[in-house]
């Protein structure tokens, strides 16, 4: 299948979807609206509220209030998770002391915290930042700890006789390993970032595209509530297109699938 | 190999080494037993054995990273306490880092040293050129084929110009032509400086080709040294050519003989085991 084929069938499939949406919601069938408007709203009202926000202007405060979260959650947790996963695997004591509080903390749907986390830091962003930071620490932290732990063994051996210092080593082989898994979870790693950031603000805030379709379900406007779906799936797909750009620089000494040679 | 025999300075001498690993249920599995062996300064030396002979152990035992369980080991008669920073090591593994370029990976032997970094990377450069790959050095690991990436591991450990090199199967994984190009690479390179060499290989002909003596193991566990050849051909060499030699062919024939049982015992050994 060559691009344009695919590219059409792909826009075929949005086609359909809205299309019978459309259809659906609108047009009775046998005296009967399959989809009752009220819970289902429709693709024109969809569209149509999208647009009013930004032509209005108010939806770039409640993006730039979520992404804001969402940078500030990755950098902490990212920041948080190699510094620890780094002492962990360094110090096998350490990890081993702290290793079932980690299984534990991890193993609590996060969610639980966010009430927590409003009762301490308010209403504003710093809640929602906490409650990303916690999803984005672990999954950096695993990482990191794995990456640094199977650090190659050849690796180290060369490195030690080609005579670097215990320091050295750490910053030419284990700090570079660290990174380079750390890197390799960073998609997943943003897209917790923004889920806890939208989370955080549907379950309490002033603001944010949380807020927006916490909002919007408050009053029944299923077209509201559709609509920041929409650009809350735009927003990720940005964000994602930005993370794949910043990996394909960063990642220029991996070999990709389609370059390496059996 | 007695004390006091040699007359030229000897670069490594492993007197009586056994190293043994602990196995599965606190058995001990002796990989090698009771080596004696010496590498004069600026001599080539390449060890022959079969398949999981514990030529590699021997290695890293004269490379410090093992410590061998009895006897000992000798560096320009030093006893080595910890890793032997005179020695050079060109792994049989891929062992340069991965995300530094070819360039950065050579240099940083000297880096580490506290060379600055433009003068690292100008020495870097000159020994990317004289391993034939001038124009690589920005391409990363992977970019390169297998035969480029060992010229430069080759270059990455030349660089700091160490006394003693040890050569673990450095061409184990390249194609015969290959290997062949490498390994007049190397004796030229050796040629200018005339390190102290342990190299280890499966192939005796390219260890008659590369070397001044020839050593050979006996097929493991408990493998010992049982035989030591010294090469006559002349120097220097083309492996192309001298594997011609009516020399060449007798000392193959001769150390073959004893090398062949070796190898089918160890066949025997590795095939009954799996």
């Amino acid at each position: 299948m060559n691009r344009l084929t695919l590219l059409l069938c792909q826009m075929l499939v949005a086609v359909v979807f809205f299309g019978l949406w459309q259809l659906l919601s609108t047009v009775p069938l046998f005296g009967v609206t399959v989809l009752p408007p009220f819970f289902f709203s429709n693709p024109v009202d969809v569209a149509s509220q999208v647009v009013a926000w930004f032509a209005s202007g108010v939806i770039w405060k409640h993006l730039l209030i979520t992404l804001w979260e969402s940078i500030l959650a990755f950098a902490i947790g990212s920041l948080g998770g190699v510094m620890v996963g780094f002492w962990f695997a360094r110090q096998p004591r350490v990890a081993a002391i702290f290793d079932p509080y980690v299984k534990m903390i991890n193993a609590l749907p996060r969610v639980v915290l966010a009430p927590i986390f409003t009762l301490w830091l308010g209403l504003g962003i710093w809640s929602k930042v906490a409650l990303g930071v916690t999803l984005v620490f672990f999954i950096v932290f695993f990482n990191v700890y794995q990456g640094v732990k199977e650090t190659s063994r050849g690796l180290v051996d060369n490195a030690r006789m080609l005579g670097m210092s215990e320091r050295q080593q750490l910053r030419h082989v284990y700090w570079p390993s660290a990174l380079s898994w750390m890197f390799s979870s960073l998609h997943t790693a943003v897209g917790f970032a923004v889920v806890g950031a939208v989370v955080g603000e549907y379950l309490g805030s002033a603001a944010g595209l949380g807020y927006l379709i916490q909002q919007a379900e408050g009053t029944f406007d299923v077209a509201g509530v559709f609509a920041g779906m929409i650009v809350l799936s735009a927003f990720v797909i940005l964000i994602d297109l930005a993370v794949t750009l910043a990996e394909r620089r960063l990642l220029v000494w991996r070999p990709t699938a389609a370059e390496s040679r059996g | 190999m007695q004390a006091g025999e040699a007359a030229a300075a000897r670069a490594v001498a492993l007197d009586d080494a056994t190293v043994a690993f602990r196995v599965a249920d606190a058995r001990v599995y002796t990989a090698v037993d009771k080596a004696t062996l010496g590498v004069d300064d600026g001599e080539f030396v390449a060890i022959v054995g079969p398949t999981g002979c514990g030529k590699s152990t021997l290695l890293n035992v004269a490379a410090g990273l093992l410590k061998p369980a009895s006897g000992a080991v000798r560096i320009f008669d030093a006893a080595l306490n910890g890793l032997n920073h005179q020695a050079g090591y060109l792994f049989q593994a891929d062992a340069l880092f991965p995300w530094k370029t070819a360039i950065d990976n050579v240099a940083i032997g000297l880096e580490i040293k506290g060379v600055a970094r433009a003068e690292a990377l100008e020495r870097a450069q000159a020994w990317l050129t004289s391993v034939g790959l001038g124009a690589f050095g920005n391409r990363y690991p992977h970019m390169l084929s297998g035969g480029q990436r060992k010229r430069v591991g080759m270059a990455q450990v030349l660089i700091r110009d160490p006394r003693i090199l040890l050569m673990d199967e450095p061409f184990g994984p390249l194609d015969a032509q290959t290997r062949q190009i490498m390994g007049n690479l190397l004796l030229q390179l050796w040629t200018k400086d005339r390190k102290a060499v342990l190299f280890v290989t499966h192939d005796l002909e390219e260890a008659i080709a590369l070397a001044d003596r020839v050593v050979i193991m006996s097929a493991g566990p408990g493998s010992r040294i049982i035989g030591d050849w010294r090469v006559p051909l002349p120097r220097p060499r083309d492996i192309f050519e001298v594997r011609l030699d009516k020399e060449f062919h007798a000392l193959h024939r001769e150390i073959w003989n004893v090398l062949k049982d070796e190898v089918m015992k160890g066949y025997a050994q590795s095939a009954g085991a799996a």
